[in-house]
């Protein structure tokens, strides 16, 4: 394509009203009129919206008539709509990068009043990026290639969903999940809302697709250490921790469990929230994938002493056990990444009025979905600690929730899975079952109806905030209760409601090593702690480092329908990268002017991607412009000024820097 | 907001980074929060990419304050940019000082993408403190240097040529 660009600079120069966004707080018109008089334009317009299609034709048809060189857009922030211009420069037949975009929106009209000075604004960054884009050049846009392979992290539903997804489209995945087993928080629950399918029947058949699929590398008990590299080259270390077992061998048939020198259980079970105890080498559950046992180090006694009889070696037919696995890291190479790392649940001990920890029968909703579950701790009884069912029993909603002491945010979720332990409840003890909530929060497809059920079913709802669960009696109907304390209001007035089980809806956090997470992978998180997304309606899945997709509850909390569905547009995203093949990269690169460069190294050391080095004949600084991501520390740094970085010119940025000051 | 004493106004100009600080701008505005309308942004893609001489140049040109912002320390897109913008505050700020340019004039803070708030008490802040400092005017400055210069060169001159000048 013929691409125009250099001599005298012929400037074409467009101000977008955004409908009012922009025009209802900064005067257009003036800044057209005003643009219009600067050096070099040639053609200055004003129009409603410059991104639809006529405008953009605008933009083209000008390119041909006016014989445009050098085009500047007044509108939105570049991160949104610069690629879209650029596109529509090429098409007008210009160099892409003979174009500069002004943020008047965002930095502008979104946050200052209507008047003069909103308008002086807009005039001094017109003024700007109308003197730099004189002295932009032609650029080609470099191309990367793409690694079709992927790696997963986390093996919760939407990691699974994920990994299947594109393994299913015939893409290599690696699925690394840190505990022993897939499955994360689904696989704890017994059924799910609103439909109460039951968890495990819609998730095991899922997990043994993972570890049956010829294109899936499932890592259990692993964890990423070190990633190098960029979008569809990155070199990822992964560290695979000793379960003392040898996976290819174990059948996890749990000979070796029954035959431990413990014939107790005696250590706290994870999986069953604390409810349960199992020995020091166990299966997590039954349909734990991989089937493979672990050895806690920490409990077992040959590996804490090394002086045990090991009764379980014996057991063990097919000489599966290894103790003397060390930790091993695997090195491999990925196009793209896709973190599906989850949540935490609230600790409620951090809410002591509520009695967690403190008084028996108080219990948080993940311990009841266990002990609602079949396999769970209690074969699916709902019981109090003395083996008796409960009578009364309060589901007390948003624990650590939309709580200025703990967090702000809603869970999302946990009105819902309220109401699914309520029916549960009711339906396994007849219990009364009181939920007590600020607002009940249905807003899913069924959800409503749902809600509408449970009412039907004789569950009570009470609306208010709970001040305290007490166990201090004041009539013979409260002895031996646990007293919820609650202003009811709705009814406006304060209430005891006296039950035997209090079930506390603890909401959901962000991992405790979420930022550890985000800055081995490079990428954001929001003030609360949850990763960012690059935009939060238009790229949901994205983060600002290009090949890294987020998935789940990781990203805020959700439910297993939102959690899914992000799951699936995370692959889509990654499968779309792979089949295109190859990425445009923004060609913002540094490279050094040699005549001008004395050799000093002093720039040398400051690259973080060691793309400088030194040629010893020339004795001058070269920049590999495959490895350099154009970050423009090193043009910062040279005494010489002899490191140019396309885009950001020195010249450029004291264009501006002049023009912005009148 | 207070508008318009004696007509003059602070005048900033910022250097955000692409990645924390100007996506930061981006969602103070697409929150709709409301800040002072004394600050100039220009994009760059790293903090670090912040050569000193764009602070010099910008008081230089009229500047009554320089703003720099960039993603928090272990933040950084381009993983350490941030602490090499920092090493050079260190050095510029006491340049500035031996200039006599106050140091609230010339401001580093870290804003990360999700800090849109940050954004706008920073500005405010700034500019408040700017408006209590008064116009730093160089441009002005210089042009007074030029003329006391040009005066004293002539002085000289003046001697030079042999005739005796008067005693101030």
């Amino acid at each position: 394509m013929k691409t125009k660009t250099n001599g005298e600079a012929r400037i074409g120069f467009y101000v977008c009203h955004c409908g009012t966004n922009i025009a209802g707080v900064v005067n257009v018109a003036a800044v057209a009129e005003y643009a219009g008089k600067l050096p070099g334009v040639v053609v200055s317009r004003d129009y409603k919206y410059m991104c639809s299609d006529p405008g953009q034709e605008l933009i083209q048809t000008d390119i041909k008539e006016h014989n445009l060189n050098r085009v500047v857009v007044a509108s939105c922030s570049p991160l949104l709509h610069e690629h879209t211009f650029r596109t529509a420069c090429e098409k007008g037949g210009l160099n892409p990068f003979c174009f500069q975009m002004v943020n008047i929106r965002e930095h502008d009209s979104w946050v200052h009043d209507p008047g003069d000075p909103a308008t002086e604004k807009a005039k001094a960054l017109v003024r700007a990026a109308v003197k730099r884009v004189a002295l932009h050049k032609p650029l080609e846009v470099k191309r990367t290639r793409i690694h079709p392979d992927v790696l997963v992290v986390g093996g919760g539903i939407a990691g699974i969903q994920a990994a299947l997804t594109l393994a299913n489209g015939s893409q290599n995945v690696y699925l690394v999940e840190r505990e022993p087993t897939i499955g994360g928080h689904m696989a704890k629950f017994d059924k799910t809302f609103p439909t109460l399918d039951c968890a495990a029947c819609i998730l095991t058949p899922k997990m043994s697709a993972v570890a049956a699929h010829p294109n899936i590398k499932l890592w259990t008990y692993s964890e990423v250490v070190k990633v190098d590299g960029f979008v569809g080259n990155y070199k990822v270390q992964v560290r695979r921790n000793p379960r003392y077992v040898n996976e290819e061998l174990c059948v996890g048939c749990a000979k070796c469990v029954d035959a431990c020198v413990y014939k107790e259980e005696k250590f706290e079970d994870e999986f069953n929230e604390g409810l349960a105890k199992r020995k020091p080498v166990y299966l997590p559950f039954p349909q734990a994938t991989p089937p493979v046992v672990v050895f806690d180090p920490d409990a077992c006694i040959q590996l804490k002493t090394g002086k045990c009889k090991k009764s379980c070696l014996e057991a063990c037919d097919r000489d599966a056990i290894i103790f003397d696995q060390k930790p091993e890291t695997k090195e491999i190479e990925v196009g793209t990444i896709i973190l599906a790392t989850g949540f935490r649940t609230f600790d409620a001990g951090r809410l002591p009025q509520y009695g967690y920890g403190t008084l028996p029968n108080v219990y948080t909703s993940l311990q009841i979905e266990r002990m609602v579950n079949a396999s769970g701790p209690t074969d699916g009884h709902i019981m109090l600690k003395d083996g008796s069912k409960p009578k009364a029993v309060g589901i007390i909603h948003c624990i650590g929730s939309r709580d200025n002491r703990t967090n702000r945010w809603c869970s999302r979720v946990c009105c819902m899975y309220s109401m699914k332990l309520a029916h549960l409840i009711k339906q396994h003890t007849g219990a009364e079952v009181f939920n007590f909530y600020i607002d009940i929060r249905a807003p899913g497809k069924g959800y409503e109806e749902f809600y509408e059920k449970l009412q039907e079913e004789g569950v009570h709802f009470i609306r208010g905030r709970v001040a305290e669960v007490a166990d201090w009696p004041l009539t013979k109907e409260e002895e031996g209760k646990l007293i919820i304390r609650v202003e009811d209001t709705l009814a406006g007035f304060v209430r005891r409601i006296p039950v035997d089980m209090v079930v506390l809806a603890t909401g959901l956090e962000p991992q405790p090593d979420a930022q550890e997470v985000r800055r081995l992978f490079n990428i954001s998180c929001s003030t609360e702690g949850w990763f960012l997304e690059r935009h939060p309606k238009l790229a949901p899945v994205s983060t600002f480092t290009d090949g890294i997709f987020i998935a789940g509850c990781c990203q805020g909390p959700k439910d297993i329908p939102d959690t899914v569905a992000q799951a699936g547009a995370a692959a889509g995203e990654a499968l779309s990268l792979i089949n295109a093949g190859f990425i445009e990269l923004e060609p913002n690169t540094s490279y050094v002017v040699a005549d001008d460069c004395s050799g000093c190294k002093t720039c040398i050391p400051l690259c973080p991607y060691n793309a400088i080095s030194r040629d010893e004949e020339k004795k001058k600084a070269v920049i590999n412009e495959a490895i350099c991501k154009g970050c423009g520390v090193c043009v910062a740094a040279c005494p010489s000024g002899s490191i140019v970085q396309n885009l950001f010119t020195d010249d450029e940025i004291f264009s501006e820097i002049e023009a912005v000051l009148g | 907001m207070e508008m318009k004493t004696n007509g003059w106004q602070p005048k900033i100009v910022a250097f955000f980074c692409n990645w924390c600080t100007y996506t930061a701008a981006d969602l103070a505005g697409v929150s709709r929060m409301k800040y002072a309308p004394n600050i100039r942004i220009i994009r760059l893609m790293c903090s670090g990419r912040l050569d000193p001489q764009f602070v010099m140049a910008a008081f230089a040109r009229g500047a009554d304050g320089v703003l720099i912002g960039g993603c928090h320390p272990g933040d950084c897109h381009y993983v350490e940019g941030n602490y090499k913008t920092l090493r050079r505050m260190t050095l510029l700020k006491r340049m500035l000082a031996d200039l006599g340019i106050e140091e609230d004039r010339c401001r580093l803070e870290w804003i990360s993408a999700s800090e849109g708030d940050k954004v706008k008490w920073v500005v405010n802040d700034m500019t408040e403190k700017l408006r209590a400092l008064g116009p730093l005017d160089l441009p002005g400055k210089h042009k007074e240097w030029d003329a006391e210069m040009e005066a004293l060169e002539k002085e000289v001159q003046t001697q030079q040529e042999g005739e005796p000048s008067h005693v101030h």
